[in-house]
């Protein structure tokens, strides 16, 4: 048995593997499938100052390898968060990361401050989501409005702040370095890519939104990259994601450099998903004589 | 632990019509669990999302769920290609069902094309009480027909072309003539134009009214918020909800048509 424990920013993890925001809502779900407390961490769903009524149906279109989605952050708003969903999800026994998400910077900045005085154990700041029409992808697609945001939670709250970057951009290691320049203790990545799909018949886009965030496997490979380039460009702790299905997957996220690592479209696939990829880690980590999995962590040798 | 996830082995498989397949699986503990107008998500091999099918048979003596589903697109067409003997893996029951009233005298149920199959399990609880209208475009179409008589229903087949069934057009006309003698309850599955113009008249009649409604789903379990349908709570106020947990059935005067 391998110890896939993982720490990070002074925040202890009992193994790296994270249902990520938006699949896993606030957990009521699959905690009718397992116990939470497997996991070693819950990263919630994005929440923003008030309740949001999200996009028109259909908000979602299956493609090849991979889903889009354009749900349009639902959410019933912070002080709903915190005050019904937050309470029992503290008693999981698992690392909390409330995502929070706003039209401006002041919203994210006021959701994070009403977060500071709770217990939750971080903050993902989503700056990234490409479903909103103000703030979001808006606001991850450019240096000076990352920093500016990420300057305006920092300012904030103390609690470990960590920035979900957009892999929709031209140099995801610019926004990286901006949001690190800008107090920000770790960056997740990837959020979706951007994309749609068109009904060929109807004419119609299937996303009522008419575009969508690209998640699932086919962005892999995407994801493994941006991990490696953000890894060599910052000097804070990355929680990788995007179409993590297996523990392999898992494994080779962590040595393009993340400390840890969400799951998303695979838990739809499989509601298991999150606890077969930690037992598959554990397997390969024992299968090749690695004791711990923190030590694993960026150690991919580039040509 | 509310759900449960397996892969069950398919016991009867049957084509029951153009591109239309019944399958018949042994799950014990789901048949013990499901509920008239739940529904069960199931994993083609090699897909990355689950597809949404209704419940069309429940016998928890025999411990089997009977699933009746259209081939739509290449989903659909891997779990019809299973053969008895294979397995699917299916998370159930899920959603929330139909309401069975117990002191109803005469309910309306109203399937529209692959809408008919979760009217089935209704048919089993109504028996006699019920009367099953289904429309389908052309006779190609027309399913369970003889199984919704079995169960005790009086059936009345509606074809668009009139090329099957006592009626020529559409579930409304032979179900305004219903309603006019009074019905306890209507129950609808079907195309959303149907399901409006079900509610509609039910609404004019002031007849009870639930619609198990469809929409493109990831999670099934409530969690994702995808299969999002405007609603209007008591207070009148406009919400999405989901179809996949506060649905699929919903009351008719809830939906925002």
């Amino acid at each position: 048995m391998a110890d896939l424990s993982v720490n990070i920013c002074g925040v202890e993890f009992k193994n790296p593997i994270i249902p990520a925001s938006g699949v896993f809502g606030y957990g009521r779900e699959y905690e009718e499938f397992y116990p939470l407390s497997r996991l070693g961490g819950i990263a919630t769903k994005g929440t923003t100052g008030t309740k949001r009524t999200g996009n028109i149906a259909p908000r979602i279109a299956e493609t090849p390898a991979g889903m889009l989605n354009s749900v349009g952050l639902q959410n019933p708003g912070i002080d709903h968060f915190i005050a019904k969903e937050l309470p029992n999800l503290l008693t999981k026994d698992t690392v909390i990361l409330a995502n929070i998400a706003g039209s401006t910077p002041e919203e994210c900045a006021e959701v994070a401050a009403k977060l500071d005085s709770t217990d939750v154990h971080m903050i993902e700041l989503n700056i990234s989501c490409p479903n909103v029409k103000q703030g979001g992808a808006a606001f991850g697609t450019s240096c000076t409005m990352a920093e500016q945001v990420t300057a305006a939670v920092r300012k904030a709250t103390s609690k470990p702040l960590v920035v979900k970057l957009s892999p929709n951009v031209t140099s995801i290691t610019d926004i990286a370095k901006a949001v690190e320049a800008a107090g920000a203790d770790a960056v997740s990545l990837i959020n979706t890519l951007l994309g749609m799909r068109i009904d060929i018949k109807t004419r119609r886009p299937i996303l009522h939104n008419n575009v969508g965030g690209l998640s699932g496997p086919a962005i892999f490979p995407v994801a493994v990259r941006m991990v490696w380039q953000v890894a060599n460009a910052v000097n804070i702790p990355i929680i990788g994601m995007g179409g993590v299905t297996t523990g392999e997957d898992a494994i080779e996220l962590m040595e393009a450099g993340a400390s840890a690592v969400q799951v998303g479209m695979a838990c739809f696939t499989d509601p298991f998903a999150p606890v077969k990829i930690i037992g598959e880690m554990n397997d390969f980590l024992d299968a090749h004589g690695i004791s711990a999995v923190r030590d694993i962590v960026g150690t991919v040798q580039p040509w | 632990m509310k759900y449960t996830q397996g892969c069950y082995p398919i016991v009867e498989k049957k084509l029951i019509a153009q591109d239309t397949v019944s399958i018949t699986l042994r799950c014990p503990e789901v048949a013990a669990a499901a509920q008239p107008g739940q529904f069960v998500h199931i994993l083609p091999k090699g897909y990355g999302l689950r597809r949404p099918i209704s419940i069309a048979g429940i016998d928890p003596e025999a411990g089997t769920l009977r699933l009746v589903f259209a081939i739509r697109g290449k989903g659909t067409k891997e779990l019809a290609g299973l053969n008895e003997g294979e397995y699917m893996d299916m998370i159930a029951p899920l959603g929330h069902g139909f309401t069975l009233k117990n002191d109803a005298q005469h309910v309306v149920l109203v399937g529209g094309g692959i809408g008919v199959p979760p009217m089935l399990p209704l048919a089993k609880f109504y028996g006699t009480k019920a009367t099953a209208i289904s429309g389908f475009r052309s006779f190609q179409q027309v399913i369970l027909q003889e199984d919704l008589e079995a169960l005790g229903a009086q059936t009345i087949c509606c074809t668009e072309d009139g090329t099957a069934g006592a009626v020529k057009g559409f579930v409304t006309t032979p179900l305004e003539q219903l309603l006019s003698e009074g019905v306890d309850a209507v129950y609808a599955c079907g195309p959303m134009p149907m399901l409006r113009a079900v509610a509609d008249v039910c609404m004019r009649t002031g007849t009870y009214c639930e619609v198990s409604l469809e929409e493109r789903m990831a999670c099934g379990v409530g969690a994702c918020l995808g299969c999002a349908c405007r609603t209007r709570d008591e207070k009148g106020e406009e919400q999405f909800v989901h179809v996949c947990k506060n649905g699929p059935v919903f009351k008719a005067e809830e939906v925002q048509w």
